[in-house]
């Protein structure tokens, strides 16, 4: 399952934060965050996006940049709140 | 002492891991007058060097006009130094509703309200107007005073690609239900210096029924034909909701700013915008000569037009010189660079050459992404833009960047 959702994750931030013609690789362990291809201000449109998708609220305290810095961050994060 | 030496070292732990990321800003000292030649002591303590200014937002060339410097003698001598009021106990005179009333004609809005600078505009805008019922859709790429302000307000955030109009569309549709939106974005982009698509932003906001709100700082008074801004450039000056924008740069780069837009929410703004209510009043002196200026640039647009031609000029003589300039129509013309280091020694280089610009680098732009920013001004005469060119051409040829384009650049001196 979680292996489902780190693949949605990933084409998620692909399609969201990404230029069509990128050519940037990106796989579970890819620094998101820190690496500068997404900013703080602009994460929360995934924050946002996996609150819907599993009908959950995620407090502001964990969402730090450090939960959304790679896909294999935010599934350890939705493992708090879902059965992943 | 509450202040013990564990909270000292803090602070200085805090203070050398800027220095050592490399983000240590320093203030150089400038001892004339703005202007296109400028006075500068940098390094603090060395001698005072007489450079051309390349960095300024003193577009139009007002903040040292003479008519400019007239007006505010006479302001502080017929309205006095300051008022030690916020606006609604005893700090609004005559004056500030005139420039208020002269700023909602020139901008061709229905009502204006002074902020003491337009970083208090974007702080206090968005919470007086929207609640969590509704949607804030944010251009990525909108100056930090908007992202402050967006903090404050508790409407749901949403944000699209740097000027993408298919994904701002998106971000409408999934924001149907949401009770109001409103699509936020800067006028002129401070740090590209391209200007956002006015026309698709206002036709979606009809068709998806949204606000639409522009901070034109980096373009009142010299963007469109007239110099209104974004909004008249692009053709949509009646469909605009709120403009921010500021007196800080072309408008006599003194201090102050305003929400000006449709009436019911500027008097939102009136009644409730917190910077508004609860910071003194913009001083006699800075109103009387914004008064000035805005009479100056209503009456005639040859300083706008300087700027255009200026500007024209000055992207055409670096693109022929080969240096990699971001294209596009306003007086902000990145120098683009992608490496820090490259960026910072090249500012340096061209400091010593006699033109003052300043390197910009992550996170004030994105990684891999350094720039100098140029910014061109109607003070500068022909001259001074051939100097500066002249200086780029020599230091860009010194780092051998001339006519080599991103991937070479990035090749040669890493990201």
């Amino acid at each position: 399952m979680s292996e489902e959702v780190k693949k949605m994750i990933i084409d998620y931030v692909k399609k969201e934060y990404l230029e069509e013609d990128s050519t940037m690789e990106i796989n579970e362990d890819t620094k998101i965050i820190s690496s500068g291809i997404v900013d703080s201000f602009s994460m929360v449109s995934l924050k946002m996006f996996l609150e819907k998708k599993f009908s959950i609220k995620i407090p502001d305290d964990k969402a730090t940049p450090e939960a959304f810095d790679s896909a294999n961050n935010i599934i350890h994060l939705l493992k708090e709140y879902t059965t992943i | 002492m509450a202040y013990s030496e564990n909270v000292k070292s803090f602070y200085e732990d805090e203070i050398n891991s800027i220095r050592q990321a490399g983000l240590f800003k320093e203030e150089r000292y400038i001892k004339s007058r703005q202007a296109a030649h400028i006075k500068v002591e940098y390094p603090n303590g060395a001698p005072t060097k007489n450079v051309l200014n390349f960095c300024a937002n003193n577009y139009l060339g007002l903040s040292s006009h003479p008519d400019v410097i007239e007006a505010a003698h006479k302001g502080l001598e017929d309205r006095g130094y300051g008022l030690s009021s916020v606006r609604f106990i005893c700090g609004t005179q005559d004056i500030h509703r005139e420039l208020e009333n002269k700023l909602s004609e020139f901008l061709g809005m229905e009502d204006t309200l002074l902020f003491p600078s337009c970083m208090e505009a974007n702080a206090g805008l968005f919470e007086v107007m929207l609640d969590k019922e509704d949607a804030m859709i944010a251009d990525r790429l909108v100056h930090a005073s908007i992202v402050d302000g967006i903090r404050l307000c508790k409407a749901q955030l949403y944000n699209f690609k740097h000027s993408d109009m298919s994904h701002l569309e998106e971000k409408l549709q999934e924001t149907q239900d949401c009770r109001m939106r409103l699509i936020i974005t800067d006028g002129v982009f401070s740090m590209d210096g391209d200007i956002a698509k006015l026309d698709t932003i206002c036709e979606l906001a009809e068709k998806y029924d949204a606000m639409v709100m522009v901070d034109d700082s980096h373009a009142t008074g010299f963007i469109g034909k007239l110099g209104r801004g974004t909004h008249e450039y692009c053709g949509v000056i009646d469909k605009v909701d709120i403009i921010t924008t500021t007196l800080g740069k072309a408008l006599g780069g003194a201090a102050g700013g305003c929400v000006s837009g449709k009436k019911e929410i500027v008097e939102m703004c009136r009644q409730r915008a917190r910077p508004y209510l609860f910071s003194n009043t913009v001083p006699p002196v800075v109103v009387a000569a914004a008064i000035k200026v805005i009479d100056l640039i209503s009456k005639s647009t040859d300083r706008r037009d300087k700027l255009e031609d200026n500007t024209k000029y000055f992207r055409g003589k670096m693109v022929q010189a080969g240096l990699d300039i971001k294209k596009g129509d306003s007086p902000i013309v990145p120098v683009m660079l992608y490496n820090a280091k490259l960026a910072q020694d090249i500012a340096r280089d061209l400091y010593a050459e006699g033109i003052y610009v300043v390197g910009f680098f992550f996170p004030v732009v994105p990684k891999a992404q350094a720039r100098i920013r140029t910014q061109i001004s109607a003070d500068h005469e022909k001259e001074h833009l051939d100097k500066a060119i002249e200086a780029f051409t020599k230091i860009g040829d010194k780092y051998k960047i001339l006519g080599k384009k991103k991937e070479e650049i990035i090749a040669m001196y890493g990201m």
